[in-house]
C-alpha cells in the first residue's frame, strides 16, 4: 500500500487552508446558545460576581471587528485569529529553536556535552 | 469554557496564573520541543484548534459546547507542545477578542492548556498498553481522552470555584451541572478530534505523537540503514 505522504509544509499549508475555510463558511453558521460553562453560571448563578472584559472595546472584541457582526466580519476575524495563533505558536518556537542552537550543551542534539567549565561561563 | 472576568477573586486568579506559567516555562524549556520534525506542526496545531474552537455545536437545548483542543495537541504534537499550542489559542482570544477575561487568564489557560493537554496526554499513556498497537488502536485512545478533556477542564473550573469562586451557587450543584454538560460536550470533542487526528495519520503517520509507539511500515521506511529510523527517534 503505496500512500503519497505530503511534505510538512504541504500539510502545514493544507492544513491553514482547511482552518480559513472553517472560519469563514462554518463558524458563522456555530451555534450561537451559550456555551456548557456560560450556562450553567447564569442557571445556578456562578456569574454573580461577573464583570465586562477591560478589552471589550478592541477592534476584533466579541469576533466582531470594529463591531461589525455579519458573517463575512466574523470569518475574517476567525481568519485573523488563525493567522496571529499561527505566527505565536511559530515564532515560540523558532525562539527557541535559536536559544537551543546557541546553548553548546544541546547545539549538536545530545551528543556528549562539552565541559562543565565551558558550560558553566554561559555563553 | 473560558471564564469571564470576576469569576474568581483575585488570590485565586493569582495562584492559577503560578500554575500556567510554570507549565508554560516547562513547555519552552523540555528535550521533546527539540524535536525537529513536529515543530513546524506547532503553529499548525495552534491556528486548526483556534479555527476549531469557534464552531460551537448545540449539546441540548439552548446550550452550545465547541473542541477544547487538549486531547487533539496532545495526540497529535505532545504534551509540551501542546500545552505551548493551547496556551497560544487562549492567549489570543484573550487578549484580541475579549474571549475569557484577563484577570482569569491564568485560570483558563490551567484549565485548557495545562490541565486539558496533560489530562489527555496521561490518559493517552494509561490506554496505550491496553490498546493494540495499531491505528484503530491510537484512534481509541485519542478518542476516549478527548471525551475527557471537557470534563478534566470543567473539574480543574470547580477547584478554583471552591478556592475563590464569587457566585452564589452551591458547589455541590455548580459540580452536577458542570460535569454533565461537559461529558456531553466531550461526545463532540471525541468525534471532531478523531477525524482530525486520522486524517494526518492518513496523510503522515510519522508525525502523529501518539502513533509514535506503532511499528514503523516497511515501505516508510528508508532504505539506508535498519533501524536508522527507531534511532532517530
Amino acid at each position: 500500500m503505496t500512500v503519497h505522504r505530503p511534505s510538512v509544509r504541504a500539510l502545514v499549508l493544507g492544513a491553514l487552508a482547511l482552518a480559513c475555510a472553517i472560519a469563514l463558511v462554518v463558524a458563522p453558521r456555530a451555534s450561537s446558545a451559550p456555551d456548557g460553562l456560560e450556562r450553567v453560571a447564569a442557571d445556578h448563578g456562578m456569574d454573580t460576581g461577573e464583570r465586562a472584559h477591560p478589552l471589550d472595546a478592541g477592534p476584533l472584541a466579541g469576533y466582531r471587528p470594529f463591531g461589525s457582526g455579519g458573517a463575512v466580519a466574523t470569518g475574517l476575524a476567525g481568519v485573523a485569529g488563525i493567522a496571529c495563533c499561527f505566527l505565536a505558536a511559530s515564532g515560540l518556537v523558532a525562539v527557541r529553536r535559536r536559544r537551543r542552537a546557541g546553548d553548546p550543551a544541546h547545539a549538536t542534539g545530545g551528543a556528549p556535552h562539552v565541559p562543565v567549565t565551558d558550560a558553566a561561563s554561559g555563553a | 469554557m473560558h471564564i469571564p472576568d470576576g469569576f474568581l477573586d483575585p488570590t485565586t486568579c493569582a495562584a492559577t496564573g503560578l500554575v500556567a506559567a510554570g507549565a508554560l516555562a516547562w513547555a519552552l524549556r523540555g528535550p521533546e520541543a527539540a524535536d525537529d520534525r513536529r515543530l513546524p506542526l506547532a503553529g499548525m496545531a495552534a491556528a486548526s484548534v483556534f479555527a476549531l474552537q469557534l464552531c460551537n455545536f448545540p449539546v441540548a437545548a439552548g446550550t452550545s459546547g465547541h473542541l477544547l483542543g487538549g486531547a487533539l495537541t496532545a495526540a497529535l504534537v505532545g504534551p509540551r507542545l501542546g500545552v505551548l499550542c493551547m496556551s497560544v489559542v487562549v492567549g489570543v482570544q484573550a487578549l484580541l477578542f475579549a474571549d475569557g477575561g484577563l484577570s482569569v487568564l491564568g485560570a483558563n489557560l490551567t484549565n485548557l492548556a495545562v490541565v486539558g493537554v496533560l489530562g489527555a496526554h496521561v490518559l493517552l499513556r494509561l490506554l496505550r498498553p491496553l490498546l493494540p498497537r495499531t491505528r484503530t488502536g491510537v484512534l481509541l485512545a485519542v478518542g476516549a481522552a478527548a471525551a475527557l478533556t471537557p470534563a478534566l477542564g470543567a473539574a480543574a473550573f470547580l477547584v478554583e470555584y471552591a478556592l475563590g469562586g464569587n457566585g452564589v451557587a452551591p458547589l455541590g450543584t455548580a459540580a452536577a451541572a458542570m460535569l454533565g454538560v461537559h461529558l456531553l460536550i466531550g461526545v463532540g470533542e471525541a468525534i471532531i478530534t478523531v477525524l482530525t487526528i486520522s486524517t494526518v495519520l492518513g496523510l503522515r503517520p510519522d508525525l502523529v505523537h501518539a502513533a509514535a509507539h506503532l511499528p514503523v511500515p516497511v515501505a516508510a521506511r528508508r532504505p539506508v540503514v535498519a533501524g536508522a529510523e527507531q534511532a532517530v527517534r
